[in-house]
């Protein structure tokens, strides 16, 4: 896999990285949230990276605690929520829709 | 300098199934928006998706009919982007372990040559909701989203550029929307979004085997549109190259109004994925009871129907071609050859006048849509052969029963169109006869085409309700009387 952080060392989440990973969040951040970002980050990856610590020789990697597979729902369609509902958390409704800032 | 397209694809197709691939909610098209919707598809926190079974299915047999290499073991992976029509910022997709690898696509190309396209691969995936631009308005700074379609199944299959110019990949795309219905996978109306081709493509010089800088172009809404992309691509990534510039790696989407495309990413919207194992779903292990079960569901494909078309009704190659490119169509056809077994003038009547009304009735309709069923069809060729009607007279009864629905004999009956017997006919063939003496005259004299003339006059004082039949052999006689 190709962009997992890697466990077995120390890794700086410096400025750079903050604001990419803001732009993808897309989050805007001041030059003072950055640093502060960049500071609290790398201590929390630190602190992650003791799990590197551990022997897991042997040990396969899983994305799932529980071996299980095929886990299937048949495909019969039933009512979901009522428009009403469905929109009752949006910050801004129009027309039966979502209202968001506008997609060029 | 001469330069040559290398085209690949990237089909999107949303999966015929009754509801969505993690949650109940339906898929059917053109409900009000946000009404088709649950936790799940609306990304609410602590809602859980469960993976539906017919549509693994389905995009399984998709790969077993591409004769992909399919894995014992899939996953499902995150793709991480934020988009408002993207409500958990994640789409669920499959990066590492797609359903099926390294298949082929054969496509035949005008000439009835074959060309074999290569698949990378396939995956399952989700589609996202629809973003509404409100129109009409003025001044509007913002969007509407309509998170329906959120969570439909949509299969993605990526072909290798293997694809050569415009001719090529217009066959790659009527075959694959043939081969995605023949197999029940989806039903490809490209109008409702379906079915999507997405384009990758680059130019190099003629004769030159390296690949040059590809690009992507996305909303291509018909097939017809992407053959002119293709030609707006090639003009522009041919004139840059030429001017001794680059082509920039970039997505571009397609404007339809100025019938060129623009790029669509820039520095602000660079993606990176981060593509990472859904925890919230478990593998699935295919096994070969699973590919078996599939296999044996596989229908007769477009290519092997033709050639029985052929083989088994005496078609012409053309007639069978046309007939089986649409699986609604050759199912209408051998559905009304076992009413009536005339497969020649079934097959004259589906590609003649039924076709063009299927035209009109809009991009999309299929034989399924057309208001005549198949055994009403095979009724009025039936009547036709029997005598019960003429030929001319069937072509008023046929825009009838597309208008009403209602069978050839019940509206033969009322409009009362049966041909004229030999009682009610003589009358009138003696007077057009009598009318036309020089007809008569070139007649007895042999000239057989005069016989053409005096048919004409006939129908037309009977509203073609005269049997050509009937009507050759009473004007010989007429005329073998009037000698004796
Ligand atoms: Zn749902």
């Amino acid at each position: 896999m190709s962009e997992t952080v890697r466990l077995d060392r120390v890794e700086e989440i410096t400025l750079d990285r903050v604001r990419h990973v803001a732009l993808l969040a897309r989050l805007e951040l001041g030059e003072e949230e950055a640093v502060r970002f960049s500071r609290e980050l790398t201590g929390i990856m630190t602190h992650i990276n003791k799990l590197g610590e551990l022997d897991l020789e042997g040990v396969e990697p899983t994305s799932h605690a529980i071996p299980t597979a095929n886990v299937f729902r048949e495909d019969t369609a039933r009512p979901g929520l009522s428009n009403d509902e469905g929109l009752a958390n949006a910050p801004e409704k129009d027309e039966g829709c979502f209202k968001v800032p506008q997609i060029i | 300098m001469e330069f040559e397209p290398v085209i690949g694809f990237e089909v999107h197709t949303e999966l015929k199934t009754n509801s969505k691939v993690w949650c109940g909610c339906s898929t059917e098209f053109g409900a009000p928006p946000n009404t088709q919707v649950c936790p799940v598809c609306l990304g609410m926190p602590g809602s859980l998706p469960v993976l539906n079974r017919h549509a693994f299915d389905i995009a399984l047999k998709v790969g077993l009919a591409l004769n992909c290499s399919i894995p014992e073991r899939t996953y499902f992976d995150r793709k991480n982007y934020y988009y408002p029509d993207l409500p958990k910022n994640y789409q669920i997709s499959q990066q590492y372990e797609p359903l099926g690898r390294d298949g082929w696509f054969d496509i035949e190309l005008p000439d009835g040559s074959c060309k074999r396209i290569e698949i990378d691969n396939l995956h399952l995936e989700e589609d996202a909701g629809k973003n509404i631009h409100p129109e009409g308005q003025m001044h509007v700074d913002y969007s509407l989203v309509d998170l329906n379609r959120a969570g439909t199944p949509l299969l993605e299959i990526v072909t290798r550029p293997d694809l050569r110019g415009k001719e090529e990949a217009e066959a790659f795309m009527r075959g694959m929307k043939a081969f995605l219905e023949y197999l029940g996978a989806s039903d490809c109306k490209m109008q409702e979004g379906r079915l999507r081709f997405e384009l990758n493509i680059s130019v190099r010089p003629k004769g030159s085997d390296v690949l040059g800088q590809k690009v992507e172009v996305k909303n291509l809404n018909s097939m017809s549109v992407v053959l002119k992309c293709i030609d707006a691509e090639i003009e522009r990534q041919s004139a840059l190259l030429e001017q001794g510039g680059r082509v920039a790696q970039e997505t571009r989407l397609w404007d339809e109004e100025k019938f060129e495309t623009r790029s669509m990413r820039s520095k602000e919207t660079a993606y990176d994925y981060r593509y990472f194992p859904d925890p919230d779903l478990v593998d699935v292990v295919i096994d070969n009871a699973m590919k078996e079960r599939l296999a044996a569901e596989i229908p007769e494909l477009p290519l092997a129907r033709r050639a029985r078309f052929v083989s088994q009704y005496g078609l012409s190659d053309y007639d069978a071609r046309v007939l089986t490119a649409e699986r609604q169509m050759a199912e209408y056809f051998e559905s009304a050859v076992s009413v009536h077994n005339n497969p020649k003038t079934l097959a004259n009547w589906m590609l003649g006048e039924m076709k063009s009304r299927l035209n009109e009735m809009g991009e999309d309709a299929t034989a399924d849509d057309f208001p005549v069923r198949p055994a009403a069809l095979a009724e009025l060729v039936r009547m036709i052969d029997d005598g019960s009607i003429t030929g001319k007279i069937a072509k008023t009864v046929f825009p009838e029963m597309v208008a009403s629905g209602k069978s050839p004999s019940a509206i033969v009956e009322e409009k009362g169109l049966k041909p004229l017997d030999d009682s009610a006919l003589e009358p009138i063939v003696r007077k057009v006869m009598a009318d036309n003496p020089k007809m008569v005259e070139d007649v007895r004299g042999g000239k057989k085409k005069a016989i053409g003339g005096l048919m004409g006059q006939i129908m037309r004082a009977t509203q073609g309700k005269a049997n050509p039949a009937v009507v050759t052999p009473m004007i010989e006689r007429l005329i073998a009387e009037s000698e004796g």
